[in-house]
């Protein structure tokens, strides 16, 4: 939802950020503010997740210039932990698995790690447990999932349903969500997006990395950004995902070409 | 993040002070007049003098092995001192008459060798260099019938038994270093557990290397009768120095009809600096006979320590339905190696053994799990399940498995899965991007990583051991 005069809670210009070497993102730009849902779409290979790790702080990652503001802050010279102490949250387009760590104890460690350096209590294992309760039916999970190794041998809806579940205890200021949408059953998608739809609120803010107009028809977003060759080339209203899903990408790649030109 | 991993896994290593007191050493170099001389220091009865001739002459017949997975320099068997003890009147009677400089030495590594301020329920044994130096709770043992003292004492008190079971299991011809143990031995522990008798205390003996150039080769003798139970720990420090110090032990257990023998280990010996200069080369045999029906023996380690490790604490499963286990977590840094697994040897029918083992490598250490599944013909309905599990921490280090199979009866089912897995940059950021820093996240996949080991250990070692892989991976990140 578009507030006035809301606060901006992020603000990129120009940044460009390298890998091994290589640019991907060449002048990426995008202004993000409180209660707002933004969507950013773009063929593969276009820099979106790259974009969202940078984001994140991931450090395989050399930032080159440009600025990376959350909330008035730069978040440049800041570890992840540090970022996501600070309210930024990362929703993996690939979570990673760890045999061994039980997704419970990793929960709870996040949890007590973040929301304590908001001043919160930490929570024991038994308090912890009451508080996730109401988050797990929130996403349809079993309590079973939190005795399992973290993402271990969870299929591919599993992951990203435990993805949101993060999202849920550890209340970031602004989530992004790499395709989330991306291998979630009709009913699994429709539990997220209502999901994520709760967890929002006026004070956060929400971007999603998707390929799909139907994620968009259950949460509805305020902005829709097209991003090529490391670069946002066109940012439109909702109505955009829909012309993109009926004409597909070429044309907005040529009406940027053209104007290039 | 590379150099994040390196400082957690660079951790200084906190045994490694040296005690100043005065030692009743011997001369370096080996000889049957060595042997002699320790026989004699010892007083020991002619039959066992010979037994130590006999070993030192077929070793002399012996060739280092040269089949496991480490390099090391050549070990000059001259340059090594074979006998060192802290110098003493007499046997200590009680803990008030134990040098003070000794009882502050296992006070400052957490070995309380006061009864009353000892751990609950748990006898210690401690080794000082080439001897025992004290034993705790043996009375309240001995009302059970339970003997439990110095190998020396229990040749001069139980020769009966020793003289029965001694290199019953492991022959001083097993090996290259099970026959230089038994030709230079100097203490150790023993214990019997008499029939039907379920030991009130867990059992420990804590070794310690303190002289420099002295090798270290204790005997531990383990016998339980029918129908009893005992659980037995073992941990063993040294101090740091720039030169390297042998330990040779041999390890013999002996469960009869009913029995069980549950056998950890917490090595800790000095791994070396970073360069790999110095370390404990820890070649040790280790084996379990299950001799007697439903008999079980289990092996748990955590290794840590020492530069070189060679060691697979095994089990004969000769009695039918007797039951192997081998739990094992090793952890290999800087210029660490460690070839170390087990062997089940199924003879009796419906045997069945289980082998987990969990490698841990970080640095540019080398870490190989070698184990052998050996099945007899007569070994109807035996079963095996193995999982072997590596995790690499960095790009230098390395692991390797070396399973060996070999079935000789076709109804034997033998399983066997592994892994390697690596704590990676994506594992670590994806900590990170939850608040979760890098040594957490570190000490949290290997502790988990671990998890399917550490159950299997006593509580409170299990509270050390995990102690003790924090500290070998915690630390600034950079
Ligand atoms: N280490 C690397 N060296 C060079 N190029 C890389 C490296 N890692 C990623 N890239 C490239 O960066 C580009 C952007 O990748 P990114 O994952 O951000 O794309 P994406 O927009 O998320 O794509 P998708 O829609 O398929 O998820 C790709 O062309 C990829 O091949
Ligand atoms: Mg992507």
């Amino acid at each position: 939802m578009i507030i006035k005069n809301a606060a901006t809670i992020l603000s990129v210009h120009n940044l460009v950020a390298s890998i091994d070497g290589t640019q991907i993102l060449k002048g990426f730009d995008i202004t993000v503010k409180a209660g707002e849902i933004h969507a950013i779409m773009g063929p593969n290979g276009s820099g979106k997740s790259t974009f969202s790790k940078v984001l994140a702080g991931h450090p395989s990652y050399t930032v080159d210039g440009g600025t990376l503001e959350f909330k008035g802050q730069s978040l440049m010279d800041l570890e992840p932990d540090e970022r996501a102490k600070l309210g930024v949250f990362l929703g993996f387009q690939y979570p990673v698995e760890v045999p061994g760590v039980t997704n419970g104890s990793f929960l709870r460690l996040a949890y007590n790690t973040v929301q304590g350096a908001r001043g919160k209590d930490e929570l024991d294992p038994l308090e912890f447990d009451d508080f996730i309760q109401s988050k797990l039916s929130l996403l349809g999970m079993d309590a079973s999932f939190l005795e399992r190794s973290l993402n271990d041998g969870f299929s591919g809806g599993e992951k990203k349903r435990n993805e949101i579940l993060q999202m849920a205890i550890l209340e970031p200021t602004l989530a992004i969500l790499d395709e989330t949408d991306s291998g979630l059953d009709i009913d699994a998608l429709r539990v997220v997006a209502n999901g994520v739809n709760t967890l929002h609120g006026d004070s956060d803010a929400v971007v999603l990395v998707t390929h799909y107009q139907r994620l968009l028809n259950y949460i509805e977003p305020d902005f829709i950004h097209v991003v090529d060759g490391g670069r946002v080339i066109k940012t439109g209203d909702k109505s955009l995902a829909h012309e993109l899903e009926s004409r597909g990408y070429e044309w907005v790649l040529d009406e940027n070409r053209s104007r290039a030109a | 993040m590379s150099t994040a991993i390196d400082n957690i896994v660079n951790q200084p290593y906190k045994a490694g002070f040296h005690t100043e007191i005065e030692t009743d050493s011997m001369a370096r170099g080996l000889s049957e007049d060595v042997i002699r001389t320790i026989s004699s220091k010892k007083n020991e009865p002619d039959w066992l003098l010979e037994f130590r001739l006999n070993a030192y002459r077929h070793w002399l017949t012996m060739t280092e092995p040269k089949w496991p997975n480490v390099r090391y320099p050549k070990i000059d068997f001259q340059d090594i001192i074979y006998y060192s003890a802290p110098k003493s009147k007499a046997t200590k009677k009680s803990m008030d008459e134990v040098d003070p400089e000794l009882l502050k030495t296992f006070e400052k590594l957490g070995i309380p060798m006061n009864e009353r301020a000892a751990l609950a329920g748990v006898a210690v044994d401690v080794v000082f260099d080439s001897v025992s130096v004290t034993t705790t709770y043996k009375e309240k043992l001995a009302e059970y019938g339970i003997i439990f003292c110095s190998f020396s004492e229990a040749v001069r008190d139980h020769p009966d038994l020793i003289k029965k079971y001694l290199g019953s299991v492991v022959p001083y011809t097993d090996n290259f270093y099970s026959a230089l143990n038994s030709a230079v031995f100097t203490d150790g522990s023993f214990c019997y557990i008499p029939k039907g008798v379920k030991c009130p205390m867990d059992l420990s003996t804590y070794f310690r290397i303190n002289t420099q150039d002295s090798g270290q080769f204790e005997r531990t003798l383990i016998v339980a009768e029918e129908g009893s139970q005992v659980c037995y720990l073992e941990g063993c420090t040294a101090p740091q120095f720039d030169t390297n110090q042998l330990h040779a032990a041999v390890v013999e257990l002996i469960a009869m009809d009913d029995a069980d023998i549950k056998y950890s280990t917490v090595q800790n010996w000095y791994a070396g600096d970073e360069n790999g200069v110095g370390g404990i080369f820890n070649f040790v045999t280790k084996r379990g006979l299950c001799k007697g029906k439903n008999s079980k023996i289990s092996w748990t380690q955590v290794e840590t320590g020492s530069a070189v490790t060679w060691k697979y604490p095994s089990c004969i499963l000769l009695g039918d339905n007797s039951v192997g286990e081998f739990y094992s977590v090793a952890l290999t840094n800087h210029m660490q190696q460690a070839d170390t697994g087990t062997k089940m040897f199924h003879i009796g029918k419906n045997t069945r053994s289980r082998i987990i083992s969990k490698g841990i490598s970080a640095g540019k250490s080398n870490n190989s799990y070698r184990g052998l599944v050996k099945v007899s013909p007569k070994a109807d309905g035996a079963r095996n399940y193995s999982q072997c599990d590596s995790m690499l921490i960095g790009d230098l280090c390395g692991a390797n498995t070396f399973p060996y199979i070999e079935v000789a009866n076709k109804s034997a089912t033998v399983e066997h899965e592994a892994s390697t897995s690596k704590i990676g940059e994506e594992q670590l950021f994806y900590f990170l991007s939850r608040g979760i820093d890098s040594e957490e996240a570190v000490s949290m996949i290997i502790n988990g990583f671990v998890r399917d080991v550490f159950m299997h250990l006593p509580m409170e070692f299990a509270v050390e051991a995990t102690k003790l892989l924090g500290l070998k991976l915690e630390g600034s990140v950079g």
